[in-house]
């Protein structure tokens, strides 16, 4: 791999308490970001996408906590920071967008006020200098009328205004990394390109590293040059963007891949019912022994049963974590 | 705006002239007329023939639907009618008793918001402390004290055993004999807005948009003061407009105990003797200030919150 990586996780691993006790929520989650890139981390609900995402900026609340592991942003441990060193970085440097953005805005703020508090916060602008400056923001996400709109509040907006505020706002002070936790999720599907191409030109333009969370593998087949398929809270296969979508490894990755709906694949192979991965994600609290996934898996054995998996190397540098990767 | 202040002003026209209707009815189907308590005394009997002299110059040998109807009619030129007992106009003997209880209320409303609502926003800001903790407790109790108890208690320890303050009445009407009622008054409320409050905080310090804020990289500090304070204000602003009514109504066995000359005390006499336009005075007078404040916060809430439409 080349160039510099901004982000380094290491062996991450998020506790969830239950009554006392502890469950692994993630698990050895390891992976790196490079700057400018785009790192793609798919999975089911309730794998552990979003709340890894919020564990890198210091976001976990109860009952959930970093339990441990390393996280080196730009070269420094992220886990030494106070939480005040951790909340200086946050809006700065690492932006957050979120799934919903009419629950994400504030409501009763008008959505020019909510992006000027980034340059209020960060850039120590006074409030009139904050607000021209959100005017700008507004024109960058392509928000027509942009010295209108900023006097709008959020329920005045549509879904894709809406989430482009977001996106002004994230960008705003021009971070290095911006966590996306299924940012078209709520869109419609016209809108998801639109919000999609806005968030790959804008963090290209300016260097941006992006970490887009979405459990749409078309979605991240197109933005992504690595990409991290999470399961149970555990990375089971981790490879770039072009081989794990010609040639999945991991038997998860394979059965979401099969799982996608193929444009004029019925009138090829007649009425095909869609396949899909039977079960579902099994709870934190009840992770099988084992390898996590197999309940769920065609080809389990009684290793799998037995023995949990370890992570093994592939030739194109990917990484798997299956006793049957080969 | 001003559309929306007339039309909700208007709205209450239907829900006054109800309400008037129902008290209405209500004391022409209750045994008692203002005859027979005048010999609940026991010591005279009036004779029959007065009586019915009585009856007569107050209408009240008249069919309910006749009466009624003069009745709509005197409202309708806002006279209230005359008082059995002192022959004033009910408009006079209420405009004197109209500011003590206005006095009480807002005193113990004032009581209740000073302390319940920053209560509830450090127990909230503050989950699982001793300061949450304690405070809740002490809501809770406040919700459940008996008012009449709580009032001879206040009486007790700060007239007769501190001699702070009068122990009762509304001497020259000055804050020293106001505290002890609006405190009994106040407690009930103030618990019930801590509660609130709290609940509130709590509710929307797990909001997406708070999460958002802490995103953006703004301190616990900020966040409240940017975005918590004005979005719990809309809830907690609804709730004290409501304990409005509640206290307007509960003031009638304070100001019992504590010899205050209102409303309430004015009510419990009147119904005693009967003295049915008195009482139907004071519960019009009471309604429509508990109307007029609960219009007065729903503007309030529409110039807070811009997803509240003025309709």
């Amino acid at each position: 791999m080349t160039g510099q990586a901004l982000l380094e996780v290491e062996d991450l691993r998020i506790d969830l308490s239950v009554n006392g006790r502890r469950y692994p929520a993630v698990q050895d989650v390891s992976f790196s970001i490079r700057r400018g890139e785009t790192f793609g981390l798919v999975g089911e609900s309730g794998c552990g996408k979003s709340i890894t995402a919020l564990a890198l900026i210091g976001l976990l609340r109860n009952p959930l906590s970093i339990g441990g592991g390393s996280i080196r942003f730009d070269g420094q441990e992220l886990r030494d920071l106070s939480p005040d060193g951790i909340r200086k970085l946050r809006g700065s440097r690492i932006s957050m967008i979120f799934q919903e953005p009419m629950t994400a805005l504030n409501p009763l703020s008008p959505v020019g006020r909510q992006i000027a508090e980034m340059f209020a916060l960060h850039k120590g602008a006074n409030w009139r200098e904050a607000e021209r400056q959100a005017v700008e923001a507004l024109a960058r996400v392509r928000v027509p009328a942009p010295e209108r709109r900023v006097k709008d509040y959020p329920h005045q907006l549509s879904g894709g205004m809406r989430q482009r505020v977001m996106i002004a706002m994230a960008l705003a002070c021009g971070p290095d990394l911006l966590l996306a936790d299924e940012p078209t999720t709520a869109l419609d599907v016209t809108v998801q390109a639109e919000i999609l191409d806005l968030i790959r030109e804008l963090s290209a333009a300016q260097g941006t590293a992006v970490l887009m969370i979405s459990h749409d593998l078309g979605l991240i087949a197109n933005m992504c040059q690595n990409v991290g398929v999470m399961y149970a809270g555990r990375l089971v296969e981790q490879r770039a963007a072009d081989n794990i979508f010609l040639a999945p490894r991991h038997p998860y990755t394979q059965g979401l891949l099969a799982a996608l709906p193929l444009l004029g694949a019925r009138s090829k192979f007649g009425r095909k019912k869609l396949k899909e991965i039977e079960g579902v994600v099994p709870p934190v609290v009840a992770f099988p022994t084992g390898c996590r996934f197999n309940p769920r898996c065609h080809a389990a054995t009684d290793l799998c049963r037995a023995e949990d998996p370890v992570v093994t190397s592939l030739p194109d540098s990917g990484l798997v974590r299956c006793h049957y990767h080969d | 705006m001003i559309s929306f202040v007339l039309r909700r002003l208007l709205q209450m026209v239907p829900i006054v002239l109800s309400i008037a209707a129902v008290i209405f009815l209500m004391f022409s189907v209750i045994p008692g007329t203002f005859v027979s308590s005048m010999n609940d005394d026991g010591r005279s009997v009036m004779d029959a023939e007065v009586a019915a002299r009585i009856n007569k110059e107050f209408g009240l040998d008249d069919p309910v639907y006749i009466r009624f109807g003069k009745y709509v009619g005197q409202l309708a030129t806002l006279d209230l009618g005359t008082s059995f007992r002192t022959r004033q106009p009910v408009t006079t003997v209420l405009a004197d008793r109209m500011w003590p209880t206005a006095q009480l209320a807002l005193a113990s409303m004032l009581f209740a918001i000073v302390f319940g609502v920053p209560l509830g926003f450090i127990a909230a800001l503050r989950q699982g402390s001793w300061i949450d903790t304690i405070s809740m407790i002490s809501a809770v109790s406040g919700l459940s004290l008996p008012k009449f108890w709580l009032g001879l208690m206040l009486m007790y320890i700060f007239a007769l055993v501190l001699g702070w303050l009068p122990s009762f009445g509304y001497g020259d009407g000055g804050i020293r004999y106001l505290i002890l009622p609006s405190i009994a008054l106040g407690v009930a409320p103030m618990a019930l807005l801590a509660r609130t409050t709290r609940a509130t905080v709590l509710e929307i310090m797990d909001a997406d948009f708070v999460r958002t804020a802490r995103a953006k990289g703004m301190s616990e500090a900020r966040v409240v003061q940017w975005h918590l304070t004005r979005n719990a204000l809309v809830i907690v602003l609804t709730t004290i407009g409501l304990q409005f009514g509640t206290v307007i109504g509960q003031a009638v066995v304070v100001e019992k105990l504590f010899a205050w000359p209102g409303l309430g005390s004015l009510l419990v006499d009147s119904v005693t003797l009967r003295d049915i336009p008195v009482v139907q005075g004071a519960i019009l007078v009471i309604v429509l200030f508990f109307l007029l404040i609960n219009t007065l916060v729903d503007v309030v809430c529409a110039i807070i919150d811009p997803r509240i439409k003025y309709t």
